[in-house]
């Protein structure tokens, strides 16, 4: 079906208003835009791993999910969809339940990337049908912005301070879409929030309702984080694709397809610059590093347009 | 009629699995309960059952996975060992709060450190403070019949709470024995089906599980846990009393052997009461008033039954099958005492470390055991706390 802004905005909301992410919060429009491709007469399940998203929308006694829930720890939400998602196919064999159910779980990158890599791992190779979101915002920010293996490179954290020996965070971005399409699952994409939200809406839909286990790696700037002016987290955004450095694509049954090229592609400081964390990048001594980012980028773009082309 | 069969402790468990015919169960392997999955897959592979497994890629996961299944309204369980089951430790105090009664066969080995596959039960004592039931088996026979009951007693409405099932690793997981099995229809009718009352998957009410909750919430949510734990001691007389029915078979929160009249008592768990009942037997032809109480339920500690059961020894001694280097004792030791003391009990009382990692623990030890007892009361010559039991010279 094509895609109707009008139409989708105007679907119920399944993460109610209420919950108290920060305004401006990447996160949760990324939990909004997923959940909107629900069809909705689907019931779902969600998970969630610890962090911002699920004690900002489920203390108790409130919770701001519509549909079921379950967060269990910080290091197992793919384990425990694994086990809701088993559950239910196991009692709609048994004639316990006859409605359809999806499962959906969201975790940022430090519950994905990093302390739940290995039962997301887990999850995906066993191919449960189910959509892990991660919703990457690249470094622990519910616990005070520590850097996680999603932290781009030069990175300000707090746990990868610049300073007069240091210049953030030493090393490059673990690239988690590539390594869950290594896991040879169905379907894998990367999106984040541009424009109508079409982009993520129609992956959404697709890791949705494809059989099987589907992962979207979604960037979710963070404002306290990323230290931008909020109102910007749509320019940021698409900055960021324009850039390439975080290009939109899709691997689907094995097969990458590249879904954006920009026309002219823009250097890497127009991303990096509006951001507070990359501040020191712009001190005339060290321009090198902004080189040294810029190859990096280039690389990994030359990388993606490689495997998009065989 | 009942079926007699040759079983180890493991096979007995699978059997009793089998029967149950659970709705998930999600495991990983570690010795020595890796047979349980193994079997529980067997049955499943040859249409056997029809429960759902998981092979998840480590024990974290089986937990949380059993978690999920259950919160979404499946009888879920899984099976694990000595480091498999510290590797849950974090997920064992979340099912206890999130009240999901998710059923751990846990075949009891020591935990690492050395590593060593033999059995101690120092993987479920680090656990006894989790929040979950534990219910221990002195032989196949017991860790069949406590499996069948586990699910009625986590279960029940005024319980809700997980239920680790123990037997001693090798020593019964691994050794075959004689075994009575109860006949399939009346396992079925006994355990029947699990329906409760709110769950992931109930399309009329939804629900959310594991939220947030600090201190305005958090000490009610202990408070309703430990009332759950007083329930469950009065649910598990009342599942012993009903299995008994289709059974035979008795059982409460723990077994007196000998011990009307004891003077000098034994409190043991596990495999070991068996050794120690030979013991008992010896000494009693001998005139000597010997006796055991071994300890079936740990979780909740009954310890006002255990006071009053052990009234009239002259000189007790509980034996632990794991340290707790509190260096003042081990966990059973520790908590049997504080039961003599509320109750007033000033008999002899000494706490002793046996069998760690495997360590053999045989008739004439346990004898050695009681003839110090007996030394003490007679002749006045202090015990000496917290020994290990057959350590090297």
């Amino acid at each position: 079906m094509a895609f109707n802004f009008k139409e989708v905005m105007n679907k119920p909301e399944r993460l109610a208003p209420g919950h108290r992410m920060c305004a401006g919060c990447g996160g949760t429009i990324v939990a909004r835009t997923v959940l909107r491709a629900l069809k909705p007469e689907d019931k779902a399940v969600i998970g969630n791993a610890t962090g911002c998203m699920e004690v900002s929308t489920f203390m108790y006694p409130y919770t701001s999910w519509e549909d079921s829930y379950m967060h269990n720890a910080f290091e197992n939400a793919g384990a425990t969809l694994s086990g809701i998602e088993t559950a239910y196919h196991a009692l709609k064999k048994r004639g316990r339940i006859k409605e359809d159910y999806k499962f959906i779980t969201f975790g940022g990158d430090g519950g994905t990337y990093d302390i739940g890599f290995q039962s997301l791992s887990g999850a995906m190779e066993r191919n449960h049908d189910m959509v892990y979101v991660c919703y990457d915002n690249g470094a622990y920010m519910n616990t005070g912005i520590q850097r996680s293996s999603a932290t781009p490179m030069y990175a300000d954290t707090t746990t990868t301070p610049v300073g007069s020996q240091s210049n953030g965070k030493m090393q490059n971005r673990k690239d988690l879409a590539s390594i869950i399409a290594s896991h040879d699952i169905p379907y894998v994409a990367q999106s984040t929030l541009i424009g109508t939200m079409k982009d993520l809406y129609e992956k959404s839909e697709k890791a949705i309702y494809t059989p099987g286990a589907a992962f979207l790696n979604v960037m979710a700037p963070c404002p306290r984080g990323w230290r931008y002016d909020t109102p910007d987290i749509m320019k940021i955004c698409k900055l960021a694709v324009e850039t390439c450095y975080w290009p939109l694509f899709e691997v689907v049954e094995g097969k990458w397809i590249l879904n954006y090229e920009p026309k002219k592609k823009l250097p890497i400081e127009d991303f990096l610059r509006p951001q507070g964390r990359f501040k020191h990048l712009f001190k005339p001594e060290n321009e090198h590093l902004l080189a040294q980012y810029q190859q990096e980028v280039d690389r990994r773009w030359e990388d993606l347009l490689f495997k998009c082309s065989r | 009629m009942s079926i007699r069969e040759r079983m180890s402790g493991n096979e007995a468990v699978a059997h009793a699995i089998k029967q149950i015919n659970p709705d998930v169960m999600a495991a990983f392997p570690i010795t020595p309960s890796t047979e349980i999955p193994q079997m529980v897959s067997t049955f499943i592979a040859n249409g056997e059952i029809d429960t759902e497994f998981i092979p998840v890629e480590s024990e974290h996961s089986s937990m949380s996975a059993a978690m999920g299944a259950s919160a979404a309204g499946a009888r879920s369980l899984t099976a694990t060992s000595s480091c498999g089951l510290a590797y849950m430790w974090e997920l064992l105090y979340v099912a206890a709060s999130d009240r999901l009664p998710v059923v751990l066969a846990l075949v009891n080995r020591a935990l690492t450190g050395p590593i060593n596959i033999n059995c101690d039960h120092s993987d479920s004592m680090g656990a006894r403070d989790a929040g979950w039931i534990q219910i221990y088996a002195e032989n196949n026979q017991e860790a069949y019949d406590n499996f069948i009951q586990s699910f009625l007693i986590a279960e029940h409405p005024d319980v809700r709470l997980p239920f680790m099932a123990c037997q001693d690793g090798f020593i019964t997981s691994h050794a075959v024995e004689n075994i009575e099995l109860i006949e399939d229809d009346k396992v079925k009718e006994f355990v029947g089906e699990y329906h409760p009352e709110n769950y992931l998957l109930n399309a009329e009410m939804p629900m959310a599980v594991g939220p947030y909750a600090n201190s305005p919430f958090y000490m009610e949510t202990k408070k309703n846990q430990r009332i759950a734990m007083e329930n469950a001691k009065r649910v598990i007389l009342e599942v012993a009393e009903k299995f008994e029915k289709i059974s035979g078979r008795k059982y409460g929160f723990f077994e007196e052997y000998m011990l009307d009249d004891a003077e000098y008592v034994i409190v043991i768990m596990g495999s070991a009461a068996g050794t120690t009942k030979d013991a008992v037997d010896a000494l009693r032809e001998q005139g000597i008033k010997a006796g055991l109480l071994k300890l079936r339920v740990f979780r909740p500690f009954p310890g006002e039954e255990i006071a009053a059961a052990l009234k009239n020894a002259k000189a007790i001694a509980v034996l632990d099958r794991a340290e707790s280097f509190s260096a003042y004792g081990g966990p059973v030791g520790s908590e049997v005492k504080s039961a003599l003391y509320d109750a007033k009990n000033t008999a002899d009382c000494v706490n002793y470390f046996y069998g760690l990692g495997g360590r053999d623990y045989t008739v004439e030890l346990a004898e050695e055991i009681y003839r110090e007892l007996i030394d003490s009361v007679e002749n006045g010559t202090a015990l000496e706390q917290f020994k290990y039991i057959g350590l090297r010279k």
